[in-house]
């Protein structure tokens, strides 16, 4: 054979083991949103390639809604499009029990026990997981302790709204562009209607009595709401109603407000000192209540979860154990610093001295997300699981239809009366049409 | 009076200015928003141009993002449908413009109807039609979907071209013995080439701006820059700055083609609109 044909023979079967081993590896698809933990993610995602060498993880990020209705359309359609994808606390029992999601099954080495309980139950239908927590949080409060040092104030571990108001009433100083306290405002289920949600709860009231019936016009929800008006219209920033966790993340970070409360991993970026700042002045309390404490923390976490629809169940599997092990908070740790490990999800993080150091505001967070009881948030009780939003698919349209009735009241366009009338109206309606009742 | 003419004229000056600052200034603030630190471009007051400008943002979005690939897809898409919708859109134009039928208005104003049908109405058609055939998340099923959105656009520009064309000029050309082919080929497309780029500069920007399809019919490997730009909106964190920069790159290639070519797409426009 001459040496031309044995180099091309050599080629050759170089070329058949290439193919070989490229057909082998499995590539999977991983549909994510955009922010700072999932990027970090993202970057640091070579490390499980080189982990497990023959799959590869190609991503798609959108933004919220976007990958929402992406996700849904894709399930729903069976498009088998993704096989990995980033839902929420929301999303997760309601797609398990229409079968949309692939139940997760965990090694021993995972420590399941380790995952802080309500962010499991929240990930859990029938007590079986079916999405893996990438991270977690609820709800605190922020405020600036260098102005409350100038006022001569001080603010209690565990406020009430009321304290929220007094201090808010005396730190607002709209000419000095201060404003006494930020809060959500945009108009959304996820945006506006979730922080009123846990503030109705707090003043004892409940989205739904136990035959589902709405109680928007019930007196906890007037007190609730017209609070709220009262307190960002009068002590927030101008246009507070387009405002939703990242206009008032800028605001606050900027020096404007006083006080935010929102939720919980706001805290690391507000004392990042790269984008906030007013980073060395930041102090945490925990989320204010009314007349109960109850439902006055929320509970969220942003989860990985399996299509049923994938047709690479094991190699998702590894991927969704990888991200959301010990060994990835290790990972990050080690890489970009304690203080940017993925914050609520695991008991040990919170036992770690280390952690604790790098983020002072470690403590608050967990208490928050220890108290909040998604399965009983609310004083009377309720046929529903979740804190600041009703478990049912029909909630995204009720939410952001209640949140859109809100923002009118608060930008003075409706009175509170009117709002909640309309609310009680329309909520009813689409409840009756979803088969909860005839009348 | 010849006073008044001439401040009529630096009136109408300064008011076409003001109108294309108004319209430019968007652009404008994204572009030095991409030159901003994430503090810089959320701080109030904010600064008209960056105080300490940085190319990190650039970077970040160059490191975390395979940008040539989502370049390259939006290239392949725009012109893609652009050439394909040509392909359908000039037989039918010319049969339109010629060889009118007493259906050819209503055909014409049925097609332009289905523009405003919003497009989410046939989004789940659609989707199980391109799950069935293998076509989500491919070049080529975009390609065809975007063809077919715009095709109605096509067809009415050229159109348009066409009627200005006097037939006469076509009948001389049969009676020398041209055939069909060598009638569009010698004679129309080179009279109405002013109108077809116009038509094909417009449908590029139009299939480059695109974002309904893109997002829902691709994931990875057809993705073009809309979804690059999507990619950068975030619920909780500020990427103000590292998302100006993502949609400064966008749009960066379709505005340096609009701005060469602005004459042939003002002029294309406007032809036929003044008689």
């Amino acid at each position: 054979m001459s040496y031309g044909k044995r180099l091309a023979g050599v080629a050759a079967l170089a070329l058949g083991l290439g193919v070989g081993a490229t057909a082998q590896a499995v590539e999977i698809t991983i549909a994510t949103v955009n922010n700072a933990d999932m990027i970090r993610m993202k970057n640091l995602s070579d490390q499980f390639e080189k982990k497990y060498a023959d799959i590869e993880l190609d991503w798609v990020v959108l933004n919220e809604n976007t990958l929402r209705q992406r996700v849904t359309q894709d399930i729903a359609t069976g498009g088998g499009q993704f096989d990995v994808m980033m839902i929420g606390t929301y999303e997760v029992p309601i797609w398990a029990e229409k079968g949309w999601l692939n139940e997760l099954d965990f090694s021993d080495s995972y420590d399941v026990g380790d995952l802080l309980d309500p962010i499991r139950k929240g990930l859990s239908y029938e007590g079986d997981m079916y999405a893996a927590p990438f991270y977690g949080e609820s709800t605190m409060t922020m405020y600036r302790q260098d102005l409350f040092d100038e006022a001569g104030l001080s603010m209690p571990a565990n406020p009430t709204w009321g304290d929220i108001y007094e201090r808010a009433q005396q730190l607002h100083k709209p000419d000095d562009d201060q404003f006494g306290v930020c809060l959500r405002g945009k108009p959304g289920w996820g945006q506006n209607a979730a922080l009123v949600s846990t503030m109705v709860n707090s003043f004892g009231g409940r989205w739904f009595d136990m035959d589902w019936q709405p109680q928007l016009d019930t007196a906890a929800w007037h007190h609730a709401v017209s609070f709220y008006v009262d307190l960002l219209g009068n002590y927030g920033p101008p246009g507070a109603s387009s405002n939703g966790f990242n206009e008032n993340l800028s605001l606050f970070s900027g020096g404007k407000c006083a006080m935010w409360v929102d939720a919980t991993v706001a805290a690391g970026m507000v004392t990042d000192p790269e984008s906030s700042q007013v980073a060395d002045e930041v102090a945490f309390a925990q989320a204010p209540h009314a007349v109960t404490e109850k439902g006055s923390k929320w509970l969220w976490s942003w989860a990985l979860g399996i299509p049923s629809s994938t047709q690479k169940p094991e190699a998702a599997q590894k991927f969704v154990a990888w991200a959301t092990s010990k060994e990835y908070t290790r990972l990050v740790a080690q890489k970009e610093g304690w203080r940017n490990a993925p914050p609520g999800t695991r008991k040990s993080l919170y036992q770690n001295p280390k952690y604790q150091k790098a983020a002072p505001f470690a403590d608050k967070v967990l208490d928050a997300i220890q108290a909040a009881r998604p399965q009983d948030s609310t004083l009377k009780e309720s046929p529903y699981v979740g804190v600041q939003f009703v478990g049912i698919s029909e909630f995204q349209g009720i939410g952001t239809s209640v949140g859109q009735q809100l923002a009118a009241a608060l930008s003075g366009s409706k009175s509170v009366e009117q709002v909640l009338k309309s609310a009680q109206r329309s909520t009813k309606r689409t409840m009756k049409r979803s088969g909860y009742y005839d009348n | 009076m010849v006073n008044q003419a001439r401040w009529q004229r630096v009136g109408w000056g300064v008011a076409a200015w003001l109108v294309a600052l108004l319209m430019f200034f968007p652009i404008y603030w994204m572009i030095m928003t991409s030159f901003k630190t994430e503090a810089a471009a959320v701080s109030t007051p904010p600064s008209i141009v960056p105080m300490e400008p940085t190319l990190q943002n650039y970077e970040t979005v160059f490191e975390q993002s395979d940008y040539f690939r989502f370049a390259w897809n939006s290239v392949v898409i725009s012109l893609g449908s652009t050439m394909l919708g040509l392909l359908v859109a000039v037989p039918a134009a010319w049969a339109m413009a010629f060889i009118p039928s007493k259906r050819t208005k209503p055909t014409l104003l049925w097609m332009l109807s289905t523009k405003m049908l919003p497009p989410v109405g046939v989004l789940v058609p659609i989707y199980l039609l391109f799950r069935d055939w293998g076509l989500l998340d491919t070049l080529f099923g975009l390609t065809v979907v975007l063809m077919l959105m715009n095709l109605p656009i096509i067809v009415w520009m050229l159109y348009t071209y066409f009627r200005e064309i006097p037939k006469d000029i076509l009948e001389s050309a049969r009676m020398e013995g041209a055939g069909l082919w060598q009638e569009v080929v010698y004679i129309l497309l080179p009279i109405s080439l002013g109108g077809i780029a116009s038509t094909v500069l417009l449908n590029v920007i139009l299939a480059w701006n695109e974002s309904f399809w893109s997002l829902n019919l691709t994931s990875s490997d057809a993705a073009p820059l809309t979804a690059f730009i999507a990619s950068y909106t975030s619920p909780e964190g500020l990427f103000w700055a590292k998302l100006s920069a993502a949609s400064t790159l966008a749009i960066a290639p379709i505005l340096i083609l609009g701005w060469f070519s602005q004459k042939q797409l003002v002029r294309g426009m406007t032809f036929g609109a003044v008689k």
